[in-house]
């Protein structure tokens, strides 16, 4: 067999090299962690709720309020949020027979993106675009489901609303609501939420999605029970 | 010999750009290394796929045919093998061609240009002249 020229094994020991160098580069790209954590678990302090009892839509004055536990990462409650909800807000919250509640309940165990969502939302809301925020999650839900760019996905929806994104990015990067996400999921559990969506209607928790027909008869019932005056 | 040497080092270099956008896109490493974020527009828009296939992934499969064909050449008994010299031309032809779609697409459609790609597109430019260079090579000496 003939011997390679020594020229040839120079460049065989300089392609080995860069392909190693590449392999360990991508090799740390990947293995590192996200830039971005939102963490579970931590201590809620009294700051973190503070005058915060979650997302509310519609009026003060509205006879009915329904709660809504969820998960920007579950696939129902993209369900719920892409099918059911437009019709509620048109047709009982814009209305004013309805006020409208969103708590964060993620569930960690199936969907390591769902803090992060729910973080970029509490950041939306600091500049007054959290429902706007809320319809971009659970609408562009499969584009950073379980993915480990979800929160530059999520940053490009921050864009999308013409977020301050200076602001945006320190808001993440801070995890400053971690907190209150806890104390929201905390409360969600102490009451008895298992899964989500879990809507809490006149002190009764109603798990799994709920057709927006059934909230309207809800709504009316509970309308009419309230004007009614006891006998 | 230097130009399909030439050829494999662009080839592997273009090949881990290629993967590295891929990994992006399949959700693999958090953030791409970009400045401008025109990396991200342009890696998430519905032009990133072609014929249903990854752009970044096709990247990959054509550098790793570059690089095949460039390591197959360099074998002492293909040294003055025509065939090697021919596929590496009509490959990063072809490549070039499709890379000139591809900015057209970043210019005009997207409106955003990814850095990487640009670099992506300056390492077939390159192979491609070096091939041409090989096939004129081996021609002079047959």
């Amino acid at each position: 067999m003939a011997k390679a020229p020594k020229s040839l094994n120079r460049f065989y020991l300089l392609l080995g090299l860069g392909a190693g160098l590449g392999v360990v580069a991508l090799a740390y790209l990947v293995l590192r962690p996200k830039a971005i954590s939102i963490p579970a678990n931590v201590t809620v302090l009294a700051g973190d709720t503070t005058g915060f009892r979650g997302y509310v839509l519609g009026s003060d004055s509205a006879p009915v309020e329904i709660t809504e536990y969820a998960d920007f990462e579950c696939p129902a409650c993209a369900e719920f949020a892409l099918v059911q909800w437009p019709s509620i807000r048109d047709r009982l919250i814009e209305t004013g027979q309805l006020r409208w509640r969103y708590r964060d309940w993620p569930i960690d165990e199936l969907h390591s993106n769902a803090r992060i969502a729910a973080h970029a939302a509490a950041c939306a809301n600091d500049q007054g675009k959290y429902w706007e925020m809320h319809d971009a999650l659970f609408g562009g839900q499969a584009g950073w489901t379980r993915k480990r760019t979800a929160a530059s996905i999520i940053r490009g929806y921050a864009r999308s609303l013409a977020l301050n994104l200076e602001e945006y990015d320190a808001c993440m990067q801070s995890a400053m609501y971690a907190g209150r996400i806890q104390a929201s999921h905390d409360e969600g559990s102490k009451l008895g939420v298992g899964s989500t969506p879990t809507f809490l209607i006149d002190g009764r928790l109603y798990p799994g999605v709920l057709p927006s027909d059934s909230v309207r008869k809800l709504v009316d019932r509970l309308t009419a029970a309230a004007t009614t005056p006891p006998k | 010999m230097r130009w399909r040497m030439g050829t494999a080092m662009l080839s592997l270099a273009g090949l881990f750009v290629s993967a590295y956008l891929y990994l992006y896109k399949a959700g693999y490493i958090g953030a791409l290394a970009c400045g401008t974020g025109g990396c991200e527009t342009v890696q998430l828009s519905a032009q990133s796929s072609f014929l249903g296939l990854d752009v970044a992934l096709i990247g990959v499969a054509g550098y790793s045919a570059l690089l095949a064909v460039s390591l197959a050449g360099l074998q002492p008994r293909f040294a003055d093998a025509r065939w090697p010299a021919v596929v590496l031309a009509l490959l990063s032809g072809g490549a070039v061609a499709f890379t000139l779609y591809l900015k057209y697409l970043e210019l005009f459609v997207i409106h955003a240009i990814c850095r990487w790609c640009v670099v992506s597109a300056v390492l077939i430019a390159v192979i491609f002249v070096l091939s041409v260079l090989e096939l004129r090579r081996v021609r002079q000496a047959e």
